[in-house]
C-alpha cells in the first residue's frame, strides 16, 4: 500500500464543481432557486435533497471502511426501518415511531458488530447475511404490500423544511455535525484510523479495537435507519422490495470518491458526503440532459474506474516512473 | 579442487533502503550433502535464499550452479534450473488431491484430457519412494503438515530438482513427523541431491546435517563440518559478537535490590506457549531475557504485557493483585511494550509520527479525553527532540522513516505515558550502528530514571552491559537466572547451550 501525504480534498471539490458546471451547460436553469411555501426549490437544491439518503449512509460507511471493514447491509436496514416507520406512523405518536425504527437500526448494527468484532467474521460476508435477510425481514413487516401512511409528522421527514432548507438536507447536515463531533471531537477518529491502519499494533498500544469496531457498525446502521425513514417519508410509504435497493453500493462509492481507501486508515467524513453529492449531481445532470437514465449506470461506472485508477498503487508507481523518465 | 560444488555463491550482497542485509556472503553446497543454514532473526538466511532463487534481485555477487554462473530471475526460472524451495507454510493447494498437487501444471494427458488414473498411479509410486503409503486421491489438506511437506518435496524432486532448499520445514512438526521428514531427506541426499536446511532447532541440526553455515547480521561467520563443531561453539557463532562498539563495562546498580519489586509474577504461564515462571521486576533494574529464537522470550514478554492471556499464575503490581487480560489492562497499569516486529506489531505506517507517538497515551486517557492538537504537537516535538528522531517532522507518515527512527518513535510512544515498566523486544534489531548505540544509552538512562525494564536481546554483549539479572530460556521455559557477577557472555552461552536433561 502506498503511503500518502495528508490529502487536501481539492480533487473532490473540483470534480463536484466541474459536474455542476456541466449540469449548468446542459440545463441553463440549473442554478435557479426559488422559494415556494417557505421551502427552497430548484435543480441544485434537488441534488442536495436527493443525495441526502446516500450522504447519510456514507457517513456511517466511511467509519466502517476506515476500520478496514465494509457494510453491505445498509440498504436492507433502510428497508427495515422504513417498513417499521410506515407501519406504525398512522397508529402511534412520532417518538414511538422513530424509537422503533432507529431501535431496529441499533439492533442491526449490534448484530453486524457482533459478527465482525467479536466473532471475527470477514465484514463482507458478515454483513452480506443481513443484506439478504434484512430485506426479507422488511417484507415480513409489510406483509409483502406497499404500506402507505398519511401522518404529517412523519411526512415532514421527506417533504418538510427548516428555514427553507428541505428536511432531508437539514437532517443530513445535522448528522454530519453530530458525527464530526463524535469522531473528531473525541479521540475516536485517531483510534479508528490507527485500527484501520494496523489493528495488531493498535491493540498492542492499548486501543480497545473490539468495542470500537462494534461502535462503527452500530453508527453505520443508525445512519442507515435514519436514511430509511427519510426514504419512506419521501414516498409516503414503505416498499420493502425497493427501498434502499443497491444504495449500499452508492454509499461505498461515495466513500471511495471521498478519498478514503478500502484498505482502511485515513478517512474524511466531509469528503465522503461530498462523494455522495458528486454521485447525485451526476444522476441529476443526466436526467436534465435528456439522456436516458440507463446512461447513469455507465457514467457512474466510468467515474468509479477513474477514482480507482487514481488510487491504484501500481499506477501511481507507473506515474512516478514516467515522470522520472521524462526528466 | 576435488569436485565442482553443486551450488555456490560468491560475494552475494543486498541492501534494502540503504541498510545492508547481506554483505559479501559466500556459500557452498556440495552434491549429496545436507547443509544447515543457521542464524538468528535478521541474520540474512531468507535473503540469501531469495537471492539464490532469484525472487529478489541481488546488488552484487555471483551464483554458480555446477560451476557455471547463472542468473535466475524468478522461482520458476530457479525451478527449471533445478533449484527448488519448500517453505514452512507449504504453498500448495489443500483442496486439491495429493496427486493433483504433485502433477499440477504437468498432468499426464491423452487427447487433451487429464488421465486421472495414470496420475494417481504415478503419484503412488512417487510417494512410495519416500516411504509414504497414502491415498493420493484424498485432498492434501486432510493430511498432516509432514505429509504435505513431503508432497511438496516429492513434487520438487520429481521436477528434476538437484538443489532443495527447505526453509524451516520442521517448525510445525511433531517428533514423529520430523523423523519421517528426515528419512526422506537422507534418502534424497543419498541420491546426490544437495539440501539446504534452514532451522533454529539445534538438536535437529546435529541429528541430520553434514555441514553448517552460520550467518550473523548479514555476514558470513563461518562454515564448519557438523561433526567437528561443538554445540557451545556453534551457539557462540550464532550469538557471539566482537566487542567493538559496545565495550563499556557493566554498570552496577547498588540501590537495585533495595527496592521492593514493582511487578511480581508467580507461576505465570500459558499451556503450549511458555512453562510457568516466576519473575520479579524492580524499579531501576533491567532484567534481560536470553535464549535462542523460539525459546520463549517473546512469549514471556507477551504474557507479561497481557497480549496473550496467562492461564495459570498470578501477577502482582505495586503490591496489589493485577488483572492482565489485554494490552489495555497493561497500559492502564503503566506497562509499555515495544514488540520485535515493528512493522506488523508496532507502527501504524500511514499515520504521522505525531499520531504514532500519542497513540498509547490517548488510548490510556480514553476516548472522551482527547489530547488537543496543541498537546499532541507539544508531546511529539518534545520526544522528537529528546530522542533525536529524524527527520524532525512530526507530520511525516512514520512508514517513511528508517528502522532506527521508527524504533525511537515507538519508544517515544511508551515514554509519553510515563511508564513504570517497559518491555523491549529486540530493541536494537535491524537498525544501523549509530541508532544502536543511542538506544543502548537510552536503556541505561531509563533505568537510572527508575523504570523497571524487561529487555529481550540476541546480542549477548549488549545484555551483559546493562542487565542486573539475566534469565536464560530454553525450549519454552525459564531455565536459569544469572545475577550480578555471574552475568557474562560465557555463562549465558553455557546456559543456552547446555544439553537438555535427557531420560537415561
Amino acid at each position: 500500500m502506498a503511503l500518502r501525504l495528508p490529502r487536501s480534498g481539492v480533487p473532490q471539490v473540483l470534480a463536484f464543481l466541474a459536474i455542476l458546471a456541466i449540469n449548468w451547460t446542459v440545463s441553463p436553469q440549473f442554478f435557479d432557486i426559488r422559494l415556494q411555501d417557505g421551502r427552497l426549490f430548484g435543480s441544485l437544491i434537488d441534488v442536495f435533497n436527493r443525495g441526502a439518503p446516500v450522504a447519510l449512509l456514507s457517513l456511517g460507511m466511511v467509519l466502517v471502511i476506515a476500520t478496514r471493514g465494509i457494510d453491505l447491509s445498509v440498504g436492507a436496514v433502510m428497508a427495515i426501518s422504513g417498513a417499521i416507520a410506515a407501519s406504525l406512523a398512522d397508529t402511534h405518536p412520532l417518538p414511538v415511531v422513530l424509537a422503533a425504527a432507529l431501535g431496529a437500526g441499533l439492533l442491526c448494527g449490534l448484530w453486524n458488530g457482533l459478527l465482525v468484532a467479536v466473532l471475527g467474521i470477514q465484514p463482507i460476508v458478515a454483513t452480506l447475511i443481513l443484506m439478504v435477510a434484512g430485506r426479507g425481514i422488511a417484507q415480513l413487516i409489510t406483509e409483502g404490500r406497499i404500506v402507505t401512511f398519511t401522518a404529517p409528522e412523519l411526512v415532514w421527514f421527506g417533504g418538510g423544511s427548516v428555514l427553507g432548507i428541505p428536511a432531508p438536507v437539514a437532517i443530513t447536515l445535522g448528522m454530519l455535525l453530530v458525527t464530526l463531533i463524535l469522531v473528531r471531537g473525541t479521540a475516536l477518529g485517531l483510534m479508528i484510523e490507527a485500527t484501520g491502519g494496523n489493528a495488531r499494533a493498535s491493540a498492542l498500544a492499548g486501543v480497545g479495537t473490539t468495542a470500537m469496531t462494534m461502535a462503527v457498525y452500530v453508527w453505520c446502521s443508525l445512519c442507515a435507519a435514519l436514511a430509511g425513514i427519510i426514504a419512506a417519508a419521501d414516498i409516503l410509504g414503505a416498499d420493502a422490495n425497493n427501498a434502499g435497493l443497491w444504495l449500499e453500493l452508492d454509499a461505498i462509492l461515495a466513500v471511495v470518491i471521498g478519498g478514503t481507501s478500502l484498505f482502511g486508515g485515513r478517512f474524511s467524513l466531509v469528503y465522503a458526503v461530498l462523494g455522495a453529492l458528486i454521485i447525485q449531481a451526476m444522476n441529476t445532470g443526466i436526467l436534465l440532459s435528456g439522456f436516458r437514465p440507463e446512461f447513469n449506470l455507465v457514467v457512474k461506472a466510468v467515474v468509479v474506474l477513474v477514482v480507482l485508477l487514481m488510487q491504484s498503487p501500481r499506477l501511481s508507481g507507473l506515474g512516478l516512473l514516467l515522470s522520472r523518465v521524462s526528466k | 579442487m576435488a569436485v565442482t560444488p553443486l551450488l555456490e555463491t560468491r560475494g552475494l550482497t543486498k541492501s534494502f533502503a540503504g541498510v545492508c542485509v547481506l554483505d559479501h556472503v559466500d556459500f557452498t553446497l556440495r552434491a549429496g550433502e545436507i547443509h544447515a543454514l543457521l542464524g538468528e532473526n535478521g541474520a540474512g538466511k531468507s535473503t540469501l535464499i531469495k537471492l539464490v532463487t532469484g525472487v529478489v534481485s541481488r546488488d552484487a555477487g555471483t551464483v554458480l550452479l555446477d560451476g557455471a554462473a547463472v542468473d535466475l530471475r524468478s522461482a520458476d526460472a530457479a525451478l527449471s534450473a533445478g533449484v527448488a524451495t519448500v517453505y514452512q507454510e507449504v504453498n500448495m493447494l489443500p483442496n486439491l488431491s495429493v496427486a493433483q498437487n504433485l502433477f499440477l501444471g504437468r498432468q499426464p494427458t491423452r487427447f487433451g484430457f487429464v488421465r486421472e488414473s495414470e496420475m494417481r498411479r504415478r503419484a503412488t509410486v512417487l510417494l512410495n519412494e519416500f516411504g509414504l503409503d497414502i491415498d493420493v486421491a484424498a485432498p492434501l489438506g486432510d493430511y498432516s503438515v509432514a505429509v504435505q511437506q513431503i508432497t511438496a518435496i516429492a513434487r520438487a524432486v520429481d521436477m528434476s530438482a538437484r538443489v532443495l532448499i527447505l526453509d524451516e520445514p520442521t517448525a510445525s512438526l511433531d517428533k514423529h513427523e520430523v523423523e519421517i521428514l528426515f528419512a526422506a531427506m537422507r534418502q534424497l541426499a543419498g541420491r546426490g541431491i544437495g539440501i539446504v536446511f534452514v532451522t533454529h532447532f539445534l538438536d535437529q541440526v546435529y541429528a541430520i546435517s553434514d555441514r553448517i553455515t552460520v550467518l550473523r547480521n548479514g555476514r558470513l561467520v563461518g562454515e564448519r563440518e557438523t561433526a567437528k563443531l561443538p554445540r557451545m561453539e556453534l551457539v557462540h557463532m550464532m550469538l557471539g559478537r566482537e566487542l567493538s562498539e559496545v565495550t563499556v563495562a557493566r554498570s552496577h546498580h547498588v540501590a537495585g535490590m533495595a527496592h521492593p519489586p514493582y511487578a511480581v509474577f508467580r507461576q505465570f504461564g500459558k499451556a503450549g506457549t511458555i512453562a510457568p515462571f516466576d519473575l520479579e521486576l524492580r524499579s531501576g533494574e533491567v532484567v534481560g531475557l536470553a535464549g535462542l529464537l523460539g525459546s520463549g522470550r517473546t512469549e514471556t514478554a507477551r504474557l507479561v504485557f497481557g497480549a496473550d492471556r496467562a492461564d495459570v499464575g498470578t501477577a502482582t503490581v505495586d503490591g496489589r493483585a493485577a488483572r492482565l487480560h489485554s494490552p489495555r489492562d497493561a497500559v492502564q497499569l503503566g506497562f509499555g511494550y515495544c514488540p520485535e516486529e515493528r512493522k506488523t506489531d508496532g507502527i501504524v505506517a500511514e499515520l504521522t509520527v505525531r499520531e504514532n507517538i500519542v497513540l498509547a497515551l490517548q488510548a490510556r486517557r480514553g476516548l472522551l479525553k482527547p489530547l488537543s492538537r496543541r498537546e499532541q504537537d507539544e508531546i511529539a516535538t518534545r520526544f522528537i527532540k529528546l530522542l533525536d528522531i529524524r527527520p524532525a517532522d512530526p507530520e511525516r507518515p512514520i512508514g517513511l522513516l528508517s528502522g532506527g527512527n521508527q524504533q525511537k518513535a515507538l519508544l517515544a510512544r511508551w515514554l509519553a505515558i510515563s511508564p513504570r515498566l517497559l518491555i523491549l523486544d529486540e530493541p536494537t534489531r535491524g537498525i544501523d550502528v549509530g541508532a544502536h548505540a543511542e538506544i543502548i544509552r537510552l536503556i541505561r538512562q531509563l533505568c537510572a530514571d527508575g523504570l523497571a525494564l524487561l529487555v529481550i536481546s540476541s546480542e549477548l554483549e549488549e545484555i551483559v552491559t546493562y542487565a542486573d539479572q539475566v534469565i536464560v530460556l530454553r525450549e519454552r521455559a525459564h531455565v536459569t537466572a544469572l545475577t550480578s557477577d555471574a552475568i557474562n557472555v560465557t555463562s549465558i552461552l553455557a546456559a543456552i547451550a547446555a544439553d537438555l536433561p535427557r531420560a537415561a
